[in-house]
């Protein structure tokens, strides 16, 4: 063994973007089959809509967005070796991502509240349409949740990483990937936003 | 090829801080944007759904997501998988239109 350490980058990051259009069809299939349920059921998905808090949707589009923009900060600040700042971006990514979930959680839980959650009796006395509506948007908004969990899970050892100078000026391709991830989380909740909270 | 000099002299031309908040404030801007529209009509906010939210996704895609900054091959795959997506998406409502 030398000194020379194999390296691929571009092919790293072309792994990693594969990756990603995979997540972008599991998603991709949801809204396919949201827009057939809404274009069947007009009146019963705006009426979902109207159930649901569009200022705690707003509210998290903006955590998540303004999220995004601190990952990708932490990269420059990581190109640049300002290490105390990229620590401190991604730190704050963190609390954002975790802001998002808390704030999902206190919205889930006042729909459980009002006996809105998957297979309730309340439920089940609903408009087909309605039961639909719900069924999409617990499904779409919890499999997007998970994917925030991973995010913020990926992004916490991308945090401990550029700590232990493992991630650095000249080695930075796992926060770049990690970083890849969080975008796309952010995208698609960019579409959740107006298919169910600006619905109505 | 790929030693550490040769993939950091490839990544030279960064963005620095600056391109990212300003898109970050654009974000921001098409955001409230699309929120008035949900709340002039049901019109104006499907309208708004259909073009401020890809101009949004797509300001992710290219600058957050460096896609502006990388070869050909990497837009291809974005593009194709869009493509493909539509292709479903205009495949099911075909089917939806002839019942």
């Amino acid at each position: 063994m030398s000194g020379h350490v194999h390296r691929d980058d571009l092919g790293s990051r072309l792994g990693m973007w594969l990756f990603l259009v995979t997540e972008m069809v599991l998603f991709g299939g949801l809204f396919i089959g949201y827009s057939y349920m809404r274009y069947r059921y007009p009146a019963e998905f705006h009426h979902g809509g109207m159930e649901l808090n569009a200022t705690l949707g707003v509210i998290n589009t903006l955590v998540l967005l303004t999220s995004s923009l601190t990952v990708v900060l932490s990269i420059v600040a990581v190109q640049r070796a300002e290490k105390q700042r990229a620590m401190a971006f991604l730190g704050t990514t963190l609390v954002l991502g975790l802001t998002f979930l808390v704030i999902k959680s206190f919205e889930w839980s006042a729909k459980f509240h009002h006996g809105l959650y998957p297979n309730s009796a309340h439920l089940a006395t609903l408009p087909p349409g309605e039961q639909v509506f719900f069924g999409l948007y617990f499904t779409m908004t919890g499999l997007h949740g998970l994917h925030v969990i991973a995010g913020l899970s990926v992004l916490g050892v991308m945090l401990w990483w550029v700590a232990t100078d493992r991630i650095r000026q000249d080695r930075y391709i796992h926060l770049e990937n990690g970083g890849l991830y969080w975008h796309l989380v952010d995208v698609i909740w960019i579409f959740l936003l107006p298919l169910f909270y600006l619905a109505a | 090829m790929n030693d550490t000099l040769h993939s950091h002299e490839a990544h030279i031309e960064h963005p620095g801080y600056g391109t990212f908040i300003r898109v970050w404030l654009l974000l921001l801007l098409l955001t409230a944007g699309l929120v008035s529209l949900s709340h002039v009509s049901q019109t104006y906010a499907v309208w708004g759904l259909m073009t401020l939210t890809p101009l949004k996704a797509g300001l992710v895609f290219y600058y957050f997501m460096h896609l502006k900054y990388e070869g050909p091959v990497f837009k291809i795959v974005v593009l194709v998988t869009l493509g493909t997506l539509l292709i479903f998406f205009a495949l099911l409502f075909s089917d939806v239109a002839f019942r």
